[in-house]
């Protein structure tokens, strides 16, 4: 029957599929806000469990200036400085090998390969992103760890260098994916302009093309920082067991990740190591939140020091 | 008489410089793809031997250095499943939102920025939470639900990030042409919308699936234990998990067989390296199969 | 006393002005639609035309950039004030510059908006179905491929299959805007002549920028210019020069836009 013959008012009426879709509207907007809930969770509650080390056994001057981290002795120090150096020992090495691989392979899929080659090659960085911590890990102590002996002649494989080259593998898939983008989003008029005036393949890139791309790029460095600052399975198994300031990438050190996964199996809930614990990992949260935030604002075009 | 380009020096020049710079940027690209061929060669060669029916469904014994890794296998394949009761709904529902409803302000900002950290936060700061949130705060213990719960949280980005994708590559002219007819935003999008971003949504769910069975940290202290003698009857309960036990058995077990780690690694990389063969393979099918 | 006919009026604008942020699309429009006449509004681009059947169908609730304010009366009741604006929409049908087919079935582009009615059954599907199909000329092409995919027929093909859905809702205004620029000539004509047989069932709005599809098809025409209405008049009228506005005659004989 056809709706004509009744009267606008009839047929203005809010029927069942009005309500169906005021309805989906709420539940996806809870799904869309799940995001930020998730994050002040994930802040709110690593804080109440530190909370009581943060106002008892904290001292600011400790726990950034000493290097003796020792929460299991008579008198315990909570001196984070030799695992901040560690982290950031690892993360450093690791950046010097990932920067210019990732860099230099995002240029070539991006820029030379074709066809076949650069699905393969696509095909390939994506595999090697996905390989587990775990995996990594096993691989640092095992592989790495030999190969590391044999070719520098040093007693321990596992150090700052073996965990510092794991991290860089690991780090870099996300920085050549994301540095591709940066690149493939130039505009190929730059490309153009560049041919029509006879510059050749490699003189376009560095010179058009990548100084376009900057933003993109910084962006992707950033995040491979922020992978490196927070990965913990890899470097917990790769990098040893020492706590101490490395002077030599031969050295093993502990990283931030490292300590709050090897020790609190063994600590009482509550207590102070426990919180302290968590004080790290509240540390971990800010510094890695302070990297996202650069990379995001840098990617929308403002720089960010 | 017929012109002649000469190549001058210039170009010769040229010629040889791109041709070293290409040469460069492919070894590069090389040396950064080889360890996954080099790592997998390894970790089949040494760890293929231990590979048979016995070790992938029978108990550990003797301290794990015997055996097989069954209830590893089947702790996994648990904390996946209840993972991906939450993470896909959640997910899928932020990508809707996202895609379809999202106005351009400062709240989509946060939502986004929300999403990047989320999965930028490193794991063990997810376990950090897991532990003081679902164990402790809302009492699940250790469990196969905190464990779950945890994990679900930190992979949320790769199935929001995978639909989103795909929610968007449908063509505006569509969702246009059906508000016209006067169908509302949901039967919009669940007639029309959806349907056709299917690829994204199980990319997504391909992806979620391989990256928690490869998680450690986050699982390490919710609910995953090292040795468990008896599978868990409810999700209340630890359990098992591939992830944990290469951890351990590489780490903490002492007069292990070589080949053991290299057997419980060569699973899970298999597992996980399946899963994203596979996800490559369907994307590759879903691009002849377009519908506009 | 003789009894004065009074023609009922679809629409009813009262200085309505549309606006997308800080741009002006259309200020202070007033017209008038009757039913059953074919209203073409001509005009150069950017006048407003579009952003007019736009606001007309609530369109602007999808757009958060489009402000709408003054009067919009469509059967009596202004359009800001139906409570359930996808019924109001579901009374307007809407065939667009761009041919789209929906990416399902032939036979689900046209029950589509059937369904959404409430109308159930497969019979009474397929009777919906055959009939729109049929007044949009184009049933004899695609009745034996009903399953195929409506996004993948020809740009003339998907017009028509729009207007075949627009048909599918039983509107009571058919709204078209430049519903030929992406199809072949001899489809227009063809769509045009359905145009002239719907016109007795429901009230069409014409937007064009084919002055000469104006004359052929409207019976009062609107020149748009620049987001304000310039003059209406009987299209025969304005065609043959009695027009009130120096610009109508200019836009009418081609001098600009």
């Amino acid at each position: 029957m056809s709706e004509n013959t009744l009267a606008p008012s009839q047929l203005d009426q809010r029927d069942a599929s009005w309500y169906v879709d005021k309805l989906v509207q709420i539940l996806m907007f809870v799904g869309g806000i799940s995001a930020i809930i998730f994050i002040i969770g994930i802040f709110v509650f690593i804080t109440k469990e530190g909370l009581g080390f943060l106002f008892e056994g904290f001292s600011f001057t400790e726990f950034f200036g000493s290097i003796n981290w020792r929460p299991t002795s008579a008198n315990p120090t909570y001196g984070a400085l030799a695992l901040i150096v560690g982290t950031a020992s690892v993360t450093g090495v690791a950046m010097l090998v990932a920067i210019p691989f990732s860099l230099g392979a995002a240029v070539y899929i991006s820029e030379f390969a074709t066809g076949r080659t650069k699905e393969t090659l696509k095909v390939l960085v994506e595999l090697l992103a996905a390989i587990p911590s775990v995996v990594w890990g096993f691989i640092g102590m095992s592989i790495m760890n030999e190969l590391i002996i044999e070719v520098f002649d040093v007693p321990i494989g596992l150090n700052v260098l073996n965990a510092g080259i794991i991290l860089g593998l690991m780090a870099a898939p996300i920085m050549t994916t994301i540095a591709e983008d940066a690149l493939k989003a130039v505009p190929d008029r730059y490309r153009e302009a560049a041919e029509a005036m006879g510059a050749t393949r490699w003189q376009i890139i560095r010179q058009v093309i990548m100084p376009a791309a900057k933003n993109g790029l910084v962006s992707a460095v950033l995040l491979g920082v922020g992978r490196g600052f927070g990965e913990t399975m890899a470097v917990l198994m790769a990098s040893g067991h020492a706590i101490n300031i490395p002077t030599s990438p031969f050295d093993s050190v502990r990283a931030l990740t490292a300590t709050i996964a090897a020790e609190l199996g063994e600590t009482a809930q509550g207590s102070e190591h426990y919180g302290a614990l968590f004080a790290l990992g509240i540390l971990l949260f800010i510094i890695t939140f302070i990297i996202n935030l650069a990379a995001d604002l840098v990617v929308r075009g403002i720089r960010k020091k | 008489m017929t012109a002649r380009f000469a190549a001058t020096e210039l170009n010769l020049s040229n010629y040889r410089t791109e041709r070293r710079y290409r040469l460069m940027l492919f070894s590069m690209t090389a040396m950064l793809v080889l360890p996954v061929l080099i790592i997998l060669g390894i970790l089949v060669l040494k760890g293929a031997p231990m590979i048979s029916w016995e070790f992938l469904f029978e108990f550990p014994r003797r301290g794990m250095t015997e055996g097989g890794i069954y209830p590893a296998l089947l702790g996994t394949i648990f904390i996946v499943v209840v993972d991906l009761i939450f993470a896909m709904p959640i997910g899928v529902a932020a990508a809707i939102y996202l895609s379809e409803y999202a106005p351009d302000n400062w709240l989509t900002r946060t939502i986004n920025l929300a999403i990047i950290n989320l999965a930028g936060v490193p794991s063990i700061v997810h376990a950090l939470f897991g532990v003081g949130a679902f164990v402790i705060f809302f009492g699940f213990g250790t469990s196969i639900l905190a464990a779950a719960l945890t994990v679900a949280i930190m992979t949320l980005p790769l199935v929001i990030v995978a639909t989103r994708e795909s929610l968007q590559a449908v063509p505006q002219a569509f969702r246009e042409a059906c508000w016209s007819m006067g169908a509302s935003r949901w039967q919009t999008i669940f007639a029309v919308v959806l349907p056709n971003a299917i690829s994204g949504i199980l990319t997504g769910l391909i992806l979620e699936v391989s990256r928690t069975a490869g998680e450690t940290a986050p699982i390490m202290f919710t609910g995953a234990a090292f040795f468990l003698p008896f599978l868990p009857e409810s999700v209340f309960e630890q359990t098992m998990a591939l992830s944990l036990h290469l951890y351990v058995v590489s780490t903490q077990v002492p007069e292990v067989p070589e080949a053991l780690p290299y057997g419980v690694a060569l699973v899970l990389i298999g597992i996980v390296l399946i899963m994203n063969a596979i996800s490559i393979v369907f994307r590759s099918y879903l691009r002849g199969k377009k519908k506009w | 006393m003789v009894a004065s006919e009074t023609r009922t009026k679809v629409l009813e604008v009262d200085n309505l002005s549309i606006s997308y942020g800080a741009k002006t699309a259309m200020s202070g429009l007033n017209l008038d639609v009757y039913e059953n006449e074919i209203f073409g509004i001509i005009g150069p681009a950017n006048s407003g035309k579009t952003s007019f059947l736009r606001a007309i169908n609530r369109m602007d609730a999808f757009d958060t950039n489009m402000k709408v304010s003054g009067s919009l009366r469509f059967m009596g009741t202004e359009v800001s004030a139906w409570r359930n604006a996808y019924a109001l929409r579901r009374q307007i049908g809407v065939v667009f510059p761009l041919p789209v087919g929906l990416p399902m079935s032939i036979y689900d582009n046209v029950a589509f908006a059937a369904k959404l009615r409430g109308v159930k059954g497969k019979a009474a599907i397929d009777e919906v179905v055959e009939r729109c199909l049929t007044r949009a000329a184009l049933w004899d092409e695609v009745k034996d491929r009903l399953d195929s995919l409506g996004s993948q027929l020809s740009g003339g093909q998907q017009q028509r299959l729009t207007i075949a859905r627009a048909l599918s809702q039983e509107p009571s205004l058919l709204m078209l805007d430049e519903f030929s620029i992406a199809v072949d000539p001899v489809t227009t004509m063809r769509i045009e002549d359905v145009l002239k047989e719907l016109k007795k069932e429901m009230t069409i709005l014409l937007v064009t920028n084919l002055v000469q599809q104006a004359e052929r098809l409207a019976d009062r025409t609107a020149l748009f210019l620049s987001g304000s209405l310039i003059e209406i008049g009987e299209t025969g009228a304005l065609f043959e020069g009695e027009t009130q506005d120096q610009r109508t005659k200019d836009y009418l004989e081609g001098r600009f836009g």
